[in-house]
């Protein structure tokens, strides 16, 4: 499965390397890791941070508690709690793990947050879309990298 | 490959942690008559041991409103179904009542719902609707609409405390397998089945809302969210939306079906109706 993922994106990751940003579809799996940044540079913390409660957005909080944010009165206890999460995981797993937590975590609950295609019957208004674009995801990845103990 | 194993497991490991408050302990009982609020899970759902109301995952005020007739706003809206019960209505002169002289006689009728006739999977609403157009001569209500729910909260009420006792094998057995796939496939732009929400994660929070096991027992029920009754239907159609699912139609056959498996997720459980909910 991983290596299927991993051809296809290689094929077109060289007709569309001209664009700086990696669509959903190029996007290639090493062990549930993605290697290099989907946009070709780091992301933005601070605004990572704000994805990661919005609930529209990441509402990564609605599933993780995260003691970065005492000023949010209600965090989730569906997954595990992300604090200190920069120092458990490697920027790649992170970056993995919010692009298709599938990919890490086989069959989890955790939605994948940069794919657009592959579910069933979304609202039509998400059809075809991603929930983050390339540029959340990093920006959460830069967030949760500064999550250290 | 073994690293991933690991850290799936550390995570469960933390998910199970996370898992200590679950469902409270608390009795209903409404003017002294006590409720089953939990039960023996039935055989065919194979990853619980006990079925839980949706009213043990409320908080105390919440869970007291329900506790006494007089505080429950619901029955504001069971007023309204007397009266709709009462109301002459179609070609053919007639009312509810000309035919149901008293709704007690329905006490019974609720807990084996959704129920197959003639190979057909028929829902309350269903049985009202026929009425309504074919011995009334009127218009059906819409399926989810306040009339209805005012309706079958009315009905549904006169079977509270007695134990759902939803038929699962000969006529309704391809109903209820329709009905748990659907339970267990994953739609939406969030990829996520009922199961992952009301099976695998019953008893801890999702933001601010204290994940229950989904049960339909206490159906139509009141929410303090929107100030009404709302049928179970509109609750399955709510949850596909919150997981970007486009739903399926309401008082179709997919709902229908679902209807059918969830209500009998819930045998053992009493008839709550009408409940009240966040
Ligand atoms: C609907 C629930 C849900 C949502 C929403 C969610 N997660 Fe998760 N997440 C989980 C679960 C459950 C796990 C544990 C993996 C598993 O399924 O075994 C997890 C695991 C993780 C891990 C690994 C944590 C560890 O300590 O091992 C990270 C990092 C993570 N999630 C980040 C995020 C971020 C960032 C977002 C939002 C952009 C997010 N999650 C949204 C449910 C969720
Ligand atoms: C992302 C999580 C999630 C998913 C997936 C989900 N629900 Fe829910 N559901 C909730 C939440 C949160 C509530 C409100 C709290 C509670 O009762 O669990 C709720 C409430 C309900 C209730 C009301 C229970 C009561 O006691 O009043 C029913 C019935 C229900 N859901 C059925 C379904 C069905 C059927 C599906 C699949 C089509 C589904 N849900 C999918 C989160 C979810």
């Amino acid at each position: 499965m991983r290596n299927i993922f991993t051809i296809a994106a290689v094929s077109v990751l060289s007709v569309t390397s001209a664009l700086a940003e990696n669509a959903p579809s190029d996007v290639a799996f090493e062990d549930g890791s993605v290697m290099a940044s989907l946009t070709g540079s780091a992301g933005d913390a601070a605004a990572g941070r704000k994805t990661f409660m919005n609930r529209k957005q990441g509402n990564c909080l609605a599933c993780h508690m995260n003691d970065d944010m005492p000023e949010q009165q209600f965090h989730g206890e569906v997954g595990p709690p992300l604090t200190g999460v920069g120092d458990r995981w490697e920027e790649t797993e992170l970056r993995g793990i919010v692009v298709n937590a599938k990919m890490m975590f086989e069959g989890t609950i955790m939605p994948a947050f940069y794919i657009d295609s592959g579910y069933e019957r979304p609202l039509k208004k998400f059809d075809g879309k991603s929930i983050l674009t390339a540029q959340q995801v990093e920006d959460v990845v830069a967030y949760l990298l500064t999550l250290k103990d | 490959m073994e690293f991933k194993t690991l850290l799936t497991n550390a995570a469960v490991v933390a998910l199970s942690a996370g898992f200590a408050s679950a469902q409270d302990d608390s009795i209903l009982a409404v003017d002294g008559d006590v409720i089953n609020t939990r039960a023996a899970a039935p055989a065919f759902a194979e990853n619980l041991d006990t079925v839980y109301s949706g009213w043990h995952f409320r908080s105390g005020e919440t869970q007291s409103l329900q506790m006494d007739d007089f505080e429950n706003p619901a029955f504001v809206f069971v007023d309204q179904g007397i009266d709709l019960f009462d109301k002459v209505e179609g070609s053919e002169g007639k009312a509810c009542a000309s035919c149901h002289e008293d709704v007690v006689d329905f006490a019974g009728l609720r807990p084996a719902l959704p129920r197959v006739e003639n190979g057909e999977l028929v829902t309350m609403e269903n049985l009202v609707n026929e009425c309504r157009t074919e011995r009334m001569g009127a218009e059906p209500w819409k399926y989810t609409g306040g009339q209805m729910t005012a309706v079958t909260a009315l009905i549904g009420l006169q079977s509270r405390g007695m134990s759902i006792n939803v038929a699962v094998d000969g006529d309704a057995a391809p109903f209820f397998e329709r009905g748990k796939d659907l339970y267990y496939q994953r739609v939406g732009q969030l990829d996520m089945a009922c199961s992952n929400c009301h099976e695998d994660n019953y008893g801890v929070m999702i933001r601010a809302d204290h994940l229950s096991q989904g049960q339909i027992n206490g159906f139509p029920t009141y929410r303090l969210k929107n100030a009404k009754l709302n049928s179970a239907h509109a609750r399955f159609k709510g949850c596909m939306k919150n997981i970007r699912a486009t739903p399926f139609k309401v008082g179709g056959d997919e709902f229908k079906a679902l209807e059918l498996y969830l209500a009998a997720r819930g045998n053992g459980l009493s008839v709550e109706t009408p409940s009240v909910r966040n």
